[in-house]
């Protein structure tokens, strides 16, 4: 199907959640609300003249850097494809301006639940109904969101994770362990110059 | 996904008690192909949980590359799977050509087409001996490093660099293939067929290959859909989905060749998927060296490498204002489209996919890189529940994960 003609089916099946359509370099988008984003998604995964069955991408964006007006500060981009009929759409849900939050698609792709974390992780968007919502790529204890636009691209101060990890060095250092992992009193060739 | 536990596993039970543990497996582990952690609960040798964790690599490329211009930001595509860095450096470009709807001359694409599918060979080549290893084929690993040596050779003879290429550019690629690597090349491809059947001969009817991949991480069709898979492993469970025919891009749609599928889904019909996969890409490079045409190897518009960059109007006029010789840019002046795309290719690994916004200016608004070894390692958990801590291995090797890539 011709990204036009998706567009058009689903704004005729979802009126009231469909903000705006618009075909950008050949591929369809649609902007969509996010009260209802699950139920669409499962309209366009189920339909028989869609059937959108692959889940490429899920990732945030944070808008607040972009000049297009009217947009939310964050919002959540799923790339689907047909591999039975050949044909994409993108959809972006609105997931508001401060504590975003939408719904998992966990259960219509399992496959969604990593991708789902990521964005949590990086961007802050939590995802209501997710099983096993943690941080992916960070570690654990950080703080912040890289993702978000507010947050700096250097850091100032070093994570305190780092911060132990060098005091247990220096006192293992105390004892004579070389973290290097050099055994001690070995060759060492600036001694003989 | 409890269908996916292809068999039950009877748990012996002492005095009608049985004791769980857990293992930290990783992430120094060399069976874990990179810095990949595996949370394990036992019982026994069956795997009752199973928790991956990645991150270890992070690097924050997607954050990075917002601060770079576009052709500074196609180094970054090198680190992420440093095993076939060429197939990225190709996405990324061809993700950026469509973005900035920038042309690519024709003799560029076929030049991509052959390195991307050198790399498909070194990648598979690489996999096929860390795998065959892991399970405990020592030969195999020595054999597949010989030929991938020639293949890194071949690359150091095209850009001088055997890992990190940066050789592809954004609307062409750095420099032309030289009279020498195309003959080099052509030897190799009349030799490497033979080879295969080398690597066929110890490994693929013997028997503890058999008994260690046939029937172990089985994966439906729908299950591995589910789940996100790409690549090779999902063609291993029969579902019919490779870019290189979907969307063609480069010289794809130039070039015949078959996209092999299993229908099993185990870590054998995975394996025969690559190995097959292997003889088409020897099969794609031999027509495009055949076909390769004349013409320049880089696009009037492309923004890295010819300068200066087409000027919008208005700049030239200013420019003309101080007398021809100065060119004033404008501060918030639009250099490029602006808009969003997801342009997905086909990487040994599965589907590499960039998800591009672009606001006008030269750097990247967002750029979101859907890479195949996370979603892989995040089915893992699903893949493994159930199974013995023995095929945890096999099912890593065989889902072929890259943890720079999984990690960005």
């Amino acid at each position: 199907m011709e990204p036009v003609a998706i567009i058009d089916q689903v704004k005729a099946e979802f009126p009231d959640e469909v903000i705006e359509g618009y075909v950008n370099q050949g591929q369809g988008a649609i902007i969509v609300r996010s009260s209802r984003v699950k139920e669409m998604l499962r309209y366009l995964r189920d339909d028989a003249s869609l059937q959108m069955n692959h889940l490429r991408s899920l990732c945030g964006v944070d808008n607040s850097r972009r000049k297009d007006p009217g947009l939310s500060k964050f919002e959540v981009v799923y790339n689907l494809y047909s591999i039975v009929l050949g044909h994409e759409i993108r959809l972006r849900a609105e997931a508001g301006d401060t504590d975003p939050a939408i719904d998992s698609v966990v259960e219509l792709w399992p496959g969604a639940d990593w991708l789902e974390r990521e964005t949590y992780d990086l961007m802050g968007i939590s995802f209501t109904g997710h099983p096993d919502l943690r941080r992916v790529l960070m570690p654990e204890d950080w703080e912040g969101h890289p993702l978000q636009k507010s947050y700096p691209l250097k850091g100032k101060v070093e994570w305190k994770g780092m911060i132990e990890l060098l005091e247990k060095v220096k006192e293992l250092d105390k004892h004579g362990f070389d973290p290097e992992g050099h055994a001690h009193g070995q060759y060492d060739p600036r001694e003989n110059d | 996904m409890s269908g996916t536990i292809s068999k039950t596993i009877e748990v012996p039970v002492v005095d009608g008690e049985s004791e769980r543990y857990s293992l930290r497996m990783g992430p120094q582990h060399p069976a874990t192909h990179g810095v990949l952690r595996v949370d394990l609960e036992l019982d026994g040798e069956t795997i009752m949980e199973c928790n991956p964790q990645v991150g270890y690599l992070h690097r924050g490329f997607e954050k990075l590359a917002e601060s770079k211009t576009y052709a500074q930001a196609l180094i970054l595509t090198d680190r992420l799977d440093y095993i076939a860095a060429m197939s990225n450096n190709i996405g990324y470009c061809v993700a950026v050509e469509k973005l900035l709807a920038v042309s690519v001359p024709e003799r560029a694409q076929y030049i991509r087409t052959i390195v991307g599918e050198m790399s498909r060979l070194c990648s598979h080549l690489l996999w096929l001996a860390t795998h065959a290893l892991d399970i405990g084929a020592m030969t195999v690993f020595l054999y597949c490093f010989r030929e991938r040596e020639i293949l890194l050779d071949l690359f150091e003879e095209l850009c001088g660099a055997r890992l990190t290429f940066s050789y592809p550019r954004i609307g062409g690629v750095r420099q032309d293939v030289s009279r020498y690597f195309v003959d080099e090349l052509q030897r190799f491809l009349d030799m490497f067929p033979a080879k295969m059947e080398e690597y066929e001969t110890l490994i693929d009817t013997n028997r503890i290959w058999l008994k260690r991949t046939v029937g172990v991480g089985k994966l439906s069709g729908a299950e591995a859909l589910g789940l996100g898979l790409t690549g090779a492993c999902l063609r291993g469970s029969g579902v019919d989905y490779d870019i290189r025919k979907h969307q063609p891009y480069d010289a794809y749609d130039k070039v015949e060749f078959e996209v092999p599928l299993a229908t099993e889904g185990d870590i054998y019909a995975r394996y025969r998927c690559r190995m097959e996969e292997m003889l088409q890409s020897v099969h794609i490079i031999q027509q495009c060296i055949d076909q390769l045409p004349p013409g320049p190897i880089v696009g009037p518009d492309a923004p890295d490498l010819v300068m200066p960059f087409k000027a919008p109007a208005r700049v030239e006029a200013d420019a003309a204002a101080f007398g021809g010789g100065l060119i004033k840019l404008v501060r918030d002046q639009k250099l490029y489209i602006s808009g969003d795309v997801y342009v997905a290719t086909e990487v040994p690994k599965g589907e590499l996919g960039f998800y591009f916004i672009s606001d006008g200016n030269n750097r990247p608004y967002r750029m979101h890189i859907r890479s195949p070894s996370f979603i892989h390692i995040g089915a893992l958990k699903a893949i493994c529940k159930g199974e013995l801590i023995a095929d945890l291995i096999a099912n890593i090797g065989s889902l072929d994960v890259v943890l720079g890539e999984s990690d960005r």
